[in-house]
Parts: structure tokens; C-alpha cells; sequence
């Protein structure tokens, strides 16, 4: 069990990747990704910490939240696409729509659990390596708070302007490729119409615990 | 228990675990991950722990958790974190990283002289803020040791043959029994140690669970990605194999490694 105590860290700051991706909209003019995340996690945590209702874990007011100002800024198409892996250029548009709600209101759930960790955590952003106008980059995170520092990295595309989240990293770990391994079992099994049952089940099961 | 009963109690761990892992064949050719080949012996052991934190660690940890207040918690954490922070100076210099090791160092000779024995971190005050921990299966990692596959240990859960192994030093040479040599003072701290690491966990439990659609595969390939980033201080390369760790210290000062981008 006491190799486990980096979980908890991971958990916490599970929290503060949701929280970045909560930020408010910003203004499309030409942002530098390091700024782009500083500001944005910045803008989060103080959102998040002023709001009770969230940190009690209200579903409803997270959902409105992630849609409003989560979805903007995240290329959740291309998490899909890349979580669900070769089976995904099979896949006819309507499975693929079905895929891309049930992933998402599994993703908003794990929010909802996420979000109410966030206390008296602050984001260190740590200076961009070389290629800073490539297309695509690494922006690395430090979330200090009680304990150890918790590494939070994020994989950003540029998107006209300004820049678009495609994973994110926490202590190591790349979301995308959690949800690959979590995938994997049911797409071998009974391909992609299998993995949309399995998930919209689990997000009703979710939903009544909630209620 | 003593160091000598913890190594002879590890080596009955590990005698089951040859003997348990010829019977786990449960588990299809095809759908087998690769770092992972005792998925089936490692899934037994692993509800057992799930079920033995669920009857007993759990519930004790809440009991804790609700009984001291969090000033006095907090407390003991410190006092365990710097244990843990000597443990990872010793790691740092075997790993020839003379610089972390000496700042961790100093968190531990600061928080011990004037944070009254480590139980406030006034190191942390002062701007020497704590760094990633390192223990000795990091350290045989770094210079080279593979991890090995995949192996969920009874009561402490996630570990790979390498880190597994690693802990018959871990063990026995860091934490309370640097400090505590009697068993009946040492017995005591290793608990709270357990419960204060468990009262952690309380959160991020639920949190896992949302997320998990099988949550023994999620705890694998978690703990396997969070290790190799701990190894490479963070930055992981993304091919597989990669050159060990230490080849780093080889290259000229200032030359950052690939980007990660894919």
C-alpha cells in the first residue's frame, strides 16, 4: 500500500489537468503555449476555489462548465481517434459519433470527482523547450502543493491562433494512452459497438450513484 | 519485526510467489500485454489486497483520519517525510547526482535541527522545496536494470520483479527503522506510516474508480508509466527500448533530449 501513496498525487492532480481545461475563454490573438497554459491554469484554480458548488462535486454545474469552456480549447476528437486507435478509421461516422458523446460524459465524470480535490494546490510552469513555434509541443507543469510535486505536462496543437489540448499528462502517466489500455480488452473482444456499450453503461451506473 | 525476520519474510513472499506463478495460465495468448505475463496470478493477488483494504486498511485509515485533528497529522506526515527525504539523498548520490542529493540532504539536516526532530518542514519555507522521491529500485533502474515484468506484491500492492527486489533494502534500511531500532517503537511508526499513506488515498480511490473500466489494468499501466517517468526524472524518451538513464550524465551539459512530440 505504501507504494501506492503517488496515487492519491496523481488523483489531486487529475483535478488540476481538469481544472486547466475548465479555463475561460481567451481572446484569439497570438499566445505563446507556456503563457497560454499559465494563464488558463492560473484563471482555474481560482474559478474552482471560489466556487462551492463544484468542489461539492455538482454534476450539473460541471457538465455546463466543461461544455462551455472545457470543449473550446481541447481537440477531443483527435483524444478519441487516438484512445480508440487503428479501429477508428473503420468506424462509420454514426459509431463515431456515439463513441466521441459516451467518451466524453465519461471524461466529464471523472471531472466531477476530480475538480472537488482542488485546495490550496498552485501550477509552476516550466519554461518551453527549443521549437517553441512548432506546430506541435510539450508544455511541462509542476503542481506544488502538500507532499511531493506532481508532474502535469500537456501535449498542445496549434489551432489558428491560438492552441488546442490533445493529451495531458499526469505524473508520468498520458491519458490517452490510460484509455487505450482501458479500451484495449473490449475492442479486441467485440470491436467498437462492444466498447460503446461497456462505456455507456458505466456512465449510467455513474449517473445513478450521483443522483 | 526485525530486519533479519523482514528479508526471511520476503523470501517466503517470494517462494509463494514461484510456486503460485506456474498455475496462472487463465489468462488468453492473445489479449496478454506484454510487460504483464503473470496477469492471472497477479489478478489474485491483487483482489486480495482489495479485499483486505476494504475490510481492514480502509475503515482503519477513515477511524484515523476522523480521530486527529489535521494539525497533528500533518505533523506526522512531516516527520515521515523527512525519513523519507534521508532515504532519497542516499538514492540521489548512488544515482551521481551530487547536486539533488545535497539539497535533499539539507531539507533533512534543516527540518531535523530546526523543524524540532522533522515535525514542521521549515525547509520547505525557506525555498528548499522537496523533489521527486527516489528509492532503490530507481536506483538499480537508473544505472541500467531492467524492470522485469509486472508483480502485484501481497499487502503493498503495484511493483516489478526489479522494484520487488529492491525492497528487501528499501525495507529494512529507510523510513522508521532508520531511526527506531526496537520493534516495539519501529511497529508502531510503519502503521501510521501505512494509515497516513491510506488517509491519501481516501480521495483519489474514488476518483479511480470513475475513471477505471478495469481497474486492476489502470493501476498496472499507471504504476509501469510512472515509474520508467521517474527513472528519467520526468522526461521519459518515447522509444522503447531506450538507453538506461545514467547514459544522460555521458552527454554534454545543456542538451536537452528529443522533444516528446508525437
Amino acid at each position: 500500500m505504501l507504494r501506492r501513496t503517488w496515487i492519491s498525487a496523481l488523483a489531486a492532480s487529475a483535478v488540476l489537468g481538469a481544472g486547466l481545461l475548465a479555463g475561460p475563454a481567451l481572446r484569439a490573438e497570438p499566445v505563446a503555449a507556456d503563457t497560454f497554459v499559465r494563464q488558463v491554469s492560473t484563471d482555474v484554480i481560482d474559478a474552482v476555489k471560489a466556487d462551492k458548488a463544484i468542489q461539492a462535486g455538482d454534476v450539473g454545474r460541471i457538465r455546463a462548465l466543461v461544455d462551455a469552456k472545457v470543449m473550446p480549447y481541447v481537440n477531443f476528437q483527435r483524444m478519441t481517434a487516438s484512445a480508440v486507435g487503428p479501429q477508428w478509421r473503420g468506424a462509420t461516422p454514426e459509431q463515431q459519433k456515439r463513441m466521441f458523446e459516451e467518451f466524453k460524459t465519461l471524461m466529464v465524470n471523472t471531472y466531477s470527482g476530480a475538480l472537488t480535490q482542488v485546495k490550496d494546490q498552485s501550477v509552476v510552469v516550466k519554461p518551453l523547450r527549443a521549437g517553441a513555434d512548432a506546430g506541435e509541443l510539450v508544455v511541462r507543469t509542476e503542481v506544488r502543493g502538500k507532499g511531493e510535486p506532481i508532474q502535469l505536462d500537456y501535449r498542445l496543437e496549434k489551432a489558428g491562433e491560438g492552441w488546442k489540448i490533445y493529451d495531458v499528462n499526469v505524473g508520468g502517466f498520458w491519458l490517452v494512452e490510460a484509455y487505450r489500455g482501458q479500451f484495449a480488452k473490449d475492442l479486441n473482444a467485440g470491436g467498437l459497438d462492444a466498447l460503446i456499450a461497456k462505456l455507456a453503461e458505466k456512465n449510467k451506473s455513474l449517473a445513478a450513484a450521483k443522483s | 519485526m526485525s530486519p533479519s525476520a523482514w528479508r526471511r519474510g520476503m523470501w517466503a513472499v517470494g517462494a509463494a510467489l514461484v510456486l503460485g506463478l506456474g498455475g496462472c495460465a487463465s489468462v488468453p495468448e492473445g489479449a496478454r500485454a506484454p510487460h504483464d505475463p503473470w496477469e492471472g496470478f497477479n489478478r489474485s493477488v491483487y483482489s486480495f489486497n482489495d479485499a483486505v483494504d476494504g475490510a481492514l486498511i480502509k475503515p482503519a485509515a477513515q477511524v484515523y483520519q476522523a480521530l486527529l485533528p489535521q494539525p497533528v497529522r500533518s505533523g506526522i506526515g512531516n516527520v515521515l517525510g523527512n525519513l523519507g527525504d534521508a532515504w532519497t539523498s542516499v538514492n540521489l548520490l548512488l544515482q551521481a547526482k551530487p547536486r539533488q542529493a545535497l539539497e535533499t540532504g539539507m531539507r533533512v539536516v534543516v527540518n531535523t535541527g530546526f523543524g524540532l526532530g522533522g515535525l514542521l518542514d521549515v525547509a520547505d519555507e525557506m525555498g528548499l522545496e522537496r523533489g521527486p522521491s527516489e528509492d532503490f529500485g530507481q536506483t538499480l533502474g537508473f544505472w541500467g536494470l531492467k524492470s522485469g515484468p509486472y508483480l502485484v506484491l501481497p499487502l503493498l500492492g503495484p511493483s516489478t520483479l526489479r522494484d520487488a527486489g529492491a525492497l528487501l533494502l528499501d525495507m529494512p534500511d529507510s523510513g522508521p527503522s532508520l531511526v527506531w531500532k526496537e520493534p516495539r517503537d519501529r511497529n508502531p511508526a510503519t502503521v501510521l506510516q501505512l494509515l497516513e499513506a491510506r488517509v491519501r488515498l481516501l480521495n483519489a480511490g474514488r476518483v479511480l474508480d470513475e475513471i477505471a473500466l478495469d481497474k486492476y489494468v489502470l493501476m498496472r499501466d499507471a504504476y509501469m508509466a510512472r515509474r520508467r517517468s521517474l527513472l528519467y526524472d520526468g522526461e521519459p524518451p518515447d522509444d522503447e527500448p531506450a538507453p538506461p538513464p545514467f547514459k544522460r550524465l555521458l552527454k554534454p551539459a545543456g542538451e536537452p533530449p528529443a522533444a516528446p512530440v508525437r
